[in-house]
């Protein structure tokens, strides 16, 4: 067997481990910290199919951005176990098809001629750096989509904003350091002169 | 080296590129443990002069045996694991917190050979390690089943979090000027200037052209590490932290991890801001002695912040990370963008 064979089953076990308890876990924690090491793992694996920024961009983002919000949020939540598993037998013919459709879909996309590239075609030659060439490529030919990616995103930074947004300076609780520093002595203390008490 | 490639190949065969890369594995942790050992040493002595003491002096001579006693101190204390902890998390959490701390040394090149992995996209690389180190930390406080703990679990994740950010856009800023995700790359394009070609290379560095920038990395550093004046993750006198739970080697796990992603850090300036293994001076060579002197540098500042500043106020801190230091960094990315496309730019 070669080494990248036997790396890859080795990569793909751990996956398919992770993600079956990523849906059977339980804790909600564990299984966020399952879907860590699911990320982690198709880092991996791209890695090995010569997507070094892709593989690297995945852990980046997704483990060590997403998933620690995620964790943050599920480490507060205080599930009723019970309450979740209620309806299962009842939701699981509409999940069920949901499941099929995604994997024909999946099927569909991965069997288009996009993806079927001859093994000696894929390889890419030494000395191509694949970060230059997508940063390259998202400047040139994918602008638009680009841009409007980061459009999409600055929308939710702003709806996340006005959402916590308490109505400016005036009824902001937060204190200003800079009038906390120019505070002096005489503005917070008063020292008063008083005549000796004699009995 | 031919000899020994062939030696080993003929008693391990296949395995042998395994072995070969784990020997060189162990050849670069090996001596960061002795030197994280040591950084102990050096900052309890450099604080200890700061202060007008002396520091450490009983066990060996000068002291010199003082990070050994602590670490076997600790080796031979016992893991408590709090009632209802969450046993298994509560185990890998100090694992998560020191695992990509020393992983991330597989792309820090000494020389412009000595490296372990030259991989094209390094700086990328070193960005995913060490934004994994939060799970170690976030991890802890929750499965020690604490409220002391929790909070500062996610006092701290917050704070490494803010920082990640100034910090990325930092190393943005040197990546744009290098037009690379390389380390080797980023350092040799450090070598090029006008004042490299007169003969005083360390002002063709990058902390000079890109100076608000080097400080911005160099602070929000200092934050990410949870280091004075920014250790509120365990502000002994203050507040509870989110290692309460800890004792004996899994507590000490996490310093190891601290001190580890401190030289880590150092590294990385050396690298990216001060030249790595160039000599700062014309006459005399290149090698890898600059870039530990440098490094030695750079982890004597963060000793000095220790011994120098009062802790930071928490909502300061956030208020700098996130009010002060993110405006500047967006704002510097785009004068270093119009500076390299207009006429007066200095990299080429």
């Amino acid at each position: 067997m070669e080494f990248q064979t036997a790396v890859f089953l080795f990569l793909a076990a751990i996956l398919i481990y992770a993600a079956l308890r990523v849906i059977t876990a339980r804790n909600p924690v564990t299984a966020v910290l399952h879907l860590m090491l699911a990320f982690f793992t198709t880092g991996g694996i791209w890695l090995m199919m010569q997507a070094e920024f892709l593989g690297i961009a995945l852990i980046v983002v997704y483990v060590g951005a997403v998933m620690v919000l995620f964790l943050f949020v599920v480490m507060m939540l205080d599930p009723n176990f019970d309450q979740l598993r209620q309806g299962f037998w009842r939701y699981l013919p509409l999940g069920a098809m949901l499941g099929l459709v995604m994997v024909l879909e999946m099927g569909l996309v991965l069997g288009s001629k996009y993806f079927q590239v001859p093994l000696s075609e894929a390889v890419v030659e030494p000395g191509i750096s694949n970060t230059r060439e997508l940063g390259a490529l998202l400047v040139t030919d994918y602008v638009f989509p680009f841009e409007l990616a980061a459009v999409i995103l600055l929308v939710g930074m702003v709806a996340a904003v006005v959402l916590t947004f308490r109505g400016g300076p005036k009824r902001s609780r937060v204190p200003n350091p800079s009038t906390q520093l120019y505070v002096k002595a005489k503005d917070r203390v008063r020292v008063l002169q008083m005549p000796v008490e004699k009995d | 080296m031919d000899a020994l490639m062939n030696f080993g190949q003929g008693l391990f065969g296949v395995a042998w590129p395994a072995v070969w890369t784990l020997l060189k594995i162990v050849a670069i942790v090996a001596p960061l443990m002795l030197g994280l050992a040591y950084l102990t040493y050096f900052e309890r002595k450099v604080i200890g002069y700061m202060h007008v003491r002396i520091g450490p002096n009983r066990v060996g001579p000068w002291g010199l045996l003082q990070p050994i006693a602590d670490g076997l101190k600790l080796l031979l204390k016992e893991v408590v694991v709090p009632t209802n902890a969450s046993k298994k998390v509560f185990i890998i959490a100090p694992m998560l917190a020191i695992a990509p701390a020393l992983a991330a040394w597989a792309v820090i090149p000494f020389t412009d050979t000595l490296v372990l992995a030259d991989i094209d996209a390094s700086l990328l690389y070193i960005l995913a390690m060490t934004s994994i180190g939060v799970y170690g930390i976030i991890l802890s406080g929750w499965a020690s089943n604490s409220k002391y703990a929790f909070l500062g679990a996610m006092r701290s994740a917050a704070q490494m979090i803010s920082y990640e950010i100034a910090m990325g856009f930092a190393l943005i800023t040197v990546l744009m000027i290098a037009g690379s995700l390389n380390f080797i790359d980023i350092v040799n394009g450090q070598a090029e200037g006008r004042f490299a070609d007169m003969g005083l290379g360390f002002l063709s560095w990058n902390w000079l052209p890109l100076l608000p920038m080097f400080l911005v990395y160099l602070i929000s550093g200092t934050a990410e590490l949870n280091r004075a004046p920014f250790d509120l993750a365990e502000g002994e006198s203050e507040i509870v932290g989110f290692h309460v739970e800890y004792s004996g080697m899994a507590f000490a796990l996490f310093f190891l991890a601290e001190y580890a992603n401190m030289i880590l850090v150092a590294a990385l300036t050396s690298l990216l801001f001060l030249g790595g293994w160039l000599s700062p001076v014309g006459f005399l060579p290149d090698g890898i002695l600059w870039m530990f002197a440098k490094m030695s540098f750079v982890l004597f500042l963060f000793l000095w912040f220790r011994a120098t500043f009062p802790r930071y106020r928490y909502d300061l801190l956030m208020r700098l990370g996130w009010k002060v230091f993110l405006p500047l960094c967006f704002f510097w990315v785009i004068i270093v963008g119009a500076w390299m496309i207009s006429p007066l730019t200095i990299w080429n």
